[in-house]
């Protein structure tokens, strides 16, 4: 039996306590990634993580996209969409398939 | 093309040959593989994007709620309300094999049905808004886990369509034509030294009919 997890700045992920999901708040990238880490170990099949938090920790994210646990998914923190969710997924085409063909 | 490094020998010509006619094969079933991976990325790849969209959107409509909130509560409130959750989400991982790729597939129990339960505040402390935040957040949670397993079969699917495609790559370019050159070199230097052969017996056979009969 796995388990979700959220990291981000506390204001972003407060609310996902609410509905059951395990919050684990982050004010700065090395403590997010030190959480990612411990997270990752334990029985988290899912994570979700705020964008912001993705740039710097670009190498462990792609780690982690090599293995099948964890998932960890990007969502929009507090300042809005950065717009790196869907450049991952870009990314992702460009890598299978040579270019982007489903280009906007 | 480089051809490799052998002796021109029948064994070496007889081991080449085996081994090209399995990577032919190897080529073919790799090829045939990368197609399929291929299509199937495509198809979930496009549903990857609208979904992410749809979340995202949603997410930031509960985000603004949430902001709402916060600034309508004081932060000690707040905290508070949201301290000791009542409902709690668990998750069953299940893998399903895409062409020897395996991919998760979530299903998510939570612990209470009650629809209720992920209100765990009473409501005089709380605003309207902090309601409305959980509510929409508790109404994608289920789009949330769908995108987290999509994503995360794109994510390893892309990766074995890359590792795929250099193999195919690799012996189409490489492997391939660099066995064929070596076969067909080793194929010349025996026709070569067979005929190197019959010249030199017919020259015997010349001088010793000359000594014998003392042709000119």
């Amino acid at each position: 039996m796995y388990k979700i997890a959220v990291v981000g700045d506390r204001d972003s992920i407060l609310s996902f306590k609410a509905i059951g999901v395990e919050a684990f708040p982050a004010e700065t990238a090395p403590e997010a990634e030190a959480t990612l880490k411990k997270l990752a170990e334990g029985e988290y099949a899912v994570i979700f993580l705020t964008e912001q938090y993705a740039q710097p920790l670009k190498a462990r994210l792609d780690e982690y996209a090599e293995r099948v646990t964890p998932a960890v998914i990007l969502i929009p923190g507090r300042g809005g969409s950065l717009g790196i969710g869907l450049a991952n997924v870009k990314e992702a085409v460009e890598r299978a398939v040579g270019a982007d063909i489903l280009g906007e | 093309m480089a051809r490799l490094a052998v002796n021109p020998t029948r064994m070496e010509l007889t081991r080449l040959k085996a081994r090209l006619k399995t990577a032919s094969r190897g080529h073919k079933l790799l090829k045939d593989k990368r197609d399929e991976l291929m299509k199937q990325f495509l198809d979930i790849v496009r549903e990857n994007r609208a979904l992410r969209r749809k979340v995202e959107e949603a997410l930031q409509r509960s985000g603004k709620s949430f902001a709402v909130a916060s600034a309508m509560m004081s932060p000690e409130f707040l905290e508070e309300a949201l301290l000791y959750p009542k409902q709690s989400v668990s998750l069953d991982l299940k893998l399903k094999n895409i062409m020897s790729v395996n991919v998760p597939k979530y299903e998510f129990h939570t612990k209470s049905d009650n629809p209720a339960e992920i209100f765990s505040y009473g409501f005089a402390t709380t605003s309207g808004e902090l309601d409305d935040a959980v509510l929409a957040l508790s109404q994608i949670l289920p789009d949330l886990l769908e995108l987290a397993q999509i994503e995360k079969s794109v994510q390893l699917l892309s990766r074995e369509i890359e590792k795929t495609r250099r193999r195919v790559n690799a012996l189409e370019y490489v492997m391939i034509p660099q066995l064929e050159e070596t076969i067909s070199y080793i194929t010349m230097k025996l026709e070569e030294n067979e005929r190197g052969n019959t010249s030199r017996l017919m020259k015997v056979k010349d001088m010793m009919l000359q000594e014998a009969h003392g042709y000119k």
